[in-house]
């Protein structure tokens, strides 16, 4: 056996789907191209679509309006509950509602740059085409958006955007779009066009024939195993932020359904592109089960600052001002505080680790509104970050009127995934992932507010349109049934990795292992990256792994509702693919977006990309656990964005 | 701190269920209520016991999974979710009892965890606006009064955690029901279906077994999103109107 990180470089992946021409007449010469299924023939095909998040549940409600049947699972409860519920700040679109400048090239353009130029063009103008109507069909659907006095949508500017494009409501933007597309869905649940199944995991993914044809799924209330067959799967999953442990996500977000699926044979393209957003509540102890993140708006008028003696433990407003670093402002004189989020993230574990970090283990910095109160006054501070202050209350107990905020860098979302091309389809075909769960549009480094604009332009919008194309080509397939072998040795694992995970009964809990190996990751494959620290990492995930399978402990059976055994689960995967993650972060020996590695730094410490040897998507294909994988380039080419070097200074 | 808990156990839904105490040590003021029963659940497994099973899932109060009814009270004594909570509402050496929501619409799964699905049923009833995707028109293309836009939004706010039924003496589903109803309701968007929707909703809503109001105003009292009582008397109006309506036509 090799080590796994001498992985084998195989053939390029040469055809995205991507049709040439024009990058303003691509998607429109895509929809042409596409064939299209009779609607008397589309109630025949079955789709199956996993998650109900902002792209899994636009995806489900669209898909069954056009008349497909559409069975769809969800971990939760119920569908209204996906994670991106949880996000905050806003969703753009290239309206120019401001008349400010604002087009769709200029979203486009935005979004290439500021991704650090590693994501497929043609990918990110489609998206900056379709950001207009997601806003049309929101309103439509009467998700309650901002609004002036005239009756007309608000907009406000975001993350070092120039124009104001991001749509709102308050600080729920993600809850009231997942709501919309929840009850598009509802509507089709009750039509009976989707059989909706809640409390119930995708385990595994079934390909026969070379084609995803269904999923393996357990029923989270009963234990039971089922499998569940289509003419095609679709993955809306989410991110896999929760490798780290502590991050914003969703305390059961999780990687499975695709990591199954890259073991399946659909590549997973730049897994080392995490995003890891520099305004977080810190945590206060190892009892931590997640993270809070808070606005990055805060930033506008918040300043941040350690203090400039290693191991001040003062009382920050004992400090004097003398006596204080702020550090974005010394080091950034021209942007100050509002850098971007990859290099606030890192100034800030920079000044913590050289010791002068604050609060509980000196992991914190403080964000100061002193002078902001003393500028505007209480009142102006209050009407414009109350909510966000009252949050912060809540959770530390500190007034940010009279103390200064602590906050950490977490991670927050995941730019890699699945590889996907044009139609959003994976290398397994029959297979399409949609919304975080693919790679496909923020390259290394997502700007803000473009997430729910991705996942709602996947799932209602982009999927629709080119599933059409895979079903009509592929019309008749033979039934596949649970007697299958193919089915039968899916199945059979499945059970035998329950089984053994059950029958270990060793002395750790799930969450110790997670844990760990989310504390090994933050360390190693977190905010900065070494050559040396990766290689330890990589060294150290197979040692967990087989210490995993000797000593974890799931109470319990299978055949009932076992929260400990979803966990334990979930971590199988998540000690594969952090090893995936950290060989993808040793071989791009480039610092770009979120990816920095501190051998490839400007003389200033910016991160510096090689556009000469990196200019690629890295798709890597699974040969077996702890095998060294198979990387598959991408080349990315820009017709139309031409690569730059960031400066903030 | 040192705390003891007495913790709602139930196998599943056919087991008949028990009170269960148990002593907790080291607990820090700085933990959520969640992560509290997390070190519970830590030393359960370890021991060999089945840790105690709760719903939760955002931990940042919007995802609406997280359900306890805390010494009586549905999210406890602060007027937030469980999952922000905090043990500093609570003192060394107290004694918390923890259940399940109280609601025979909700029927226990295991422990502290419900069935809600009955939630979404009402939804699916007509807690929605008929907007197939592609058939939407400019967004700008209808103005709504930004006080309209406010009131909807103030009621799309409910995250559905079910803390109103838990409250209400009744198990009545009125503010859960009229929340979506008045948000939907009040939008131009939403004039089409709006004699529908407020009938079919709620019958749905009495055909699951959700009690009826009589007023008590727990539910508002419980709502960790401040959904306000009047919510209620504005979905009575919108019904009397429907039943008016429709029974004209």
């Amino acid at each position: 056996m090799t080590s796994y990180a001498d992985y084998a470089t195989g053939e390029p992946v040469v055809d995205t789907k991507a049709p040439s021409g024009p990058i303003n007449e691509r998607w429109d010469k895509r929809r042409f191209e596409a064939k299209l299924v009779n609607p008397a023939n589309r109630r025949k095909h079955t789709v199956i679509v996993v998650g109900t998040g902002l792209a899994g549940g636009s995806a489900g409600a669209t898909l069954a309006e056009q008349g497909y049947h559409v069975v769809q699972f969800c971990y939760q409860d119920s569908p209204r509950r996906a994670h991106s519920i949880a996000a905050q700040g806003g969703i753009n679109a290239a309206k120019n509602y401001r008349n400010d400048g604002d087009s769709i090239h200029r979203l486009f353009y935005d979004t290439v740059k500021g991704g650090d130029f590693r994501a497929r063009e043609s990918n990110v103008h489609r998206l900056a085409q379709i950001s207009v109507e997601i806003i049309d069909q929101c309103v439509a659907q009467g998700v309650p958006f901002a609004r002036e006095y005239g009756g007309l949508l608000d907009t406000r500017s975001f993350g070092g955007v120039q124009v104001s494009r991001t749509f709102y409501a308050r600080g729920q933007t993600g809850q009231q779009l997942l709501l919309g597309a929840y009850q598009a869905l509802s509507r089709q649940i009750a039509a009976g066009n989707i059989e909706m199944h809640p409390r119930t995991e995708m385990l595994d993914l079934i390909v026969v024939d070379g084609r995803a044809r269904g999923i393996v799924a357990r029923d989270l209330v009963t234990g039971k195993i089922d499998t569940y067959f289509a003419d095609a799967v679709v993955l809306a999953s989410g991110g896999y932020g929760n490798v780290f442990y502590l991050s914003t996500n969703a305390m059961n977000s999780n990687a499975t359904a695709v990591w199954r699926a890259h073991r399946r044979g659909a590549y997973f393209a730049n897994p080392c592109f995490t995003q890891i957003h520099p305004t977080c509540i810190p945590r206060t102890g190892d009892h931590q089960s997640k993270l809070t993140l808070m606005s990055e708006s805060l930033r506008n008028d918040g300043r941040i600052w350690v203090p400039k003696a290693k191991g001040d433990t003062r009382p920050p407003n004992e400090i004097p001002e003398n006596e204080r670093d702020y550090y974005l402002e010394r080091i950034y004189p021209s942007f100050g505080n509002l850098v971007p989020r990859d290099i606030a993230s890192r100034a800030a574990k920079n000044v913590c680790d050289e010791g002068r970090g604050v609060g509980p283990g000196g992991q914190g910095v403080y964000l100061d509104f002193a002078d902001a109160i003393r500028r505007m006054g209480r009142k102006a501070v209050e009407a414009k970050y109350g909510n966000l202050f009252d949050m912060y209350q809540r959770i530390t107990d500190e007034d940010p009127y009279e103390v200064p905020m602590r906050i950490y860098p977490a991670v927050h979302y995941t730019m890699g995934g699945l590889w996907v091309d044009y139609d959003l389809q994976t290398t397994v075909p029959g297979l399409f992932a949609i919304g975080e769960a693919n790679f496909s549009d923020h390259g290394a480094n997502r700007l803000g507010a473009s997430a729910l604009m991705q996942g709602l332009a996947d799932g209602y919008f982009v999927l629709p349109a080119t599933i059409n194309d895979y079903l009509a080509r592929n019309p008749h397939h033979d039934e596949v049934t649970d007697e299958h072998p193919v089915v039968q040795g899916v199945l059979a694992e499945t059970q035998d990795r329950l089984n053994l995970l059950l029958s270990v009964d060793g002395d750790r809990t799930p969450d110790s292992f997670h844990r760990e190996v989310g504390e090994l990751m933050w360390e190693f494959c977190g905010m900065a990256r070494t050559d040396s620290g990766l290689r330890k990492a990589l060294e150290r995930i197979p040692q967990i792994r087989e210490e995993f399978w000797r000593r974890i402990k799931v109470p319990g059976t299978g055949e009932e509702f076992n929260q400990s055994l979803e966990k334990a689960n979930r971590i199988v995967d998540y000690l594969e693919l952090a090893e995936l993650m950290c060989l993808d972060a040793l071989h791009r020996s480039e610092s770009c977006g979120g990816h920095f590695r501190e051998e490839s730094q400007t003389p200033d410490g910016e991160a510096a990309r090689k556009d000469d040897e990196f200019s690629y998507a890295a798709a890597w294909e699974f040969t077996g656990t702890g095998e060294a994988p198979v990387l598959h380039r991408e080349d990315l080419v820009f017709e139309y964005v031409h690569p730059t070097q960031r400066s903030y200074a | 701190m040192k705390l003891t808990l007495r913790v709602w156990r139930q196998k599943n839904a056919d087991a008949d269920g028990t009170m269960s105490t148990y002593e907790v040590d080291g607990i820090s003021e700085d933990m959520s209520f969640l992560e509290m029963l997390d070190t519970l659940n830590e030393e359960l497994i370890l021991k060999g016991e089945d840790p105690v099973a709760f719903d939760h899932d955002c931990r940042e109060g919007i995802c609406g999974a997280c359900s306890l009814v805390i010494n009586g009270d549905a999210h406890g004594p602060e007027r937030t979710t469980t999952c922000q909570l905090h043990m500093r509402s609570f003192k060394d050496g107290d004694t918390i009892d923890v259940e399940p929501w109280r609601a025979s619409a909700f029927p226990v799964i295991k422990d502290l965890v419900v069935d809600r699905s009955a939630f979404d049923r009402i939804i699916q009833a007509g807690g929605y606006i008929t907007a197939p995707t592609g058939a939407a028109p400019e967004a700008h293309a209808t103005p709504v009064p930004k006080p309209d836009a406010d009131f909807a939004f103030e009621h799309a706010e409910c995250i559905g955690c079910g803390a109103c039924v838990a409250a209400c003496p009744n198990g009545a589903a009125m503010l859960f029901t009229s929340a979506k109803i008045n948000h939907l309701n009040v939008l131009p968007q939403g004039a089409p279906e709006r004699e529908t929707r407020v009938l079919d909703m709620v019958e749905q809503m009495d055909d699951e077994g959700f009690g009826g109001c009589t007023l008590t105003g727990e539910c508002a009292t419980a709502c960790p999103k401040g959904i306000p009582l009047m919510s209620i008397t504005s979905m009575n109006k919108e019904w009397l109107r429907a039943t008016r309506r429709v029974g004209r036509r």
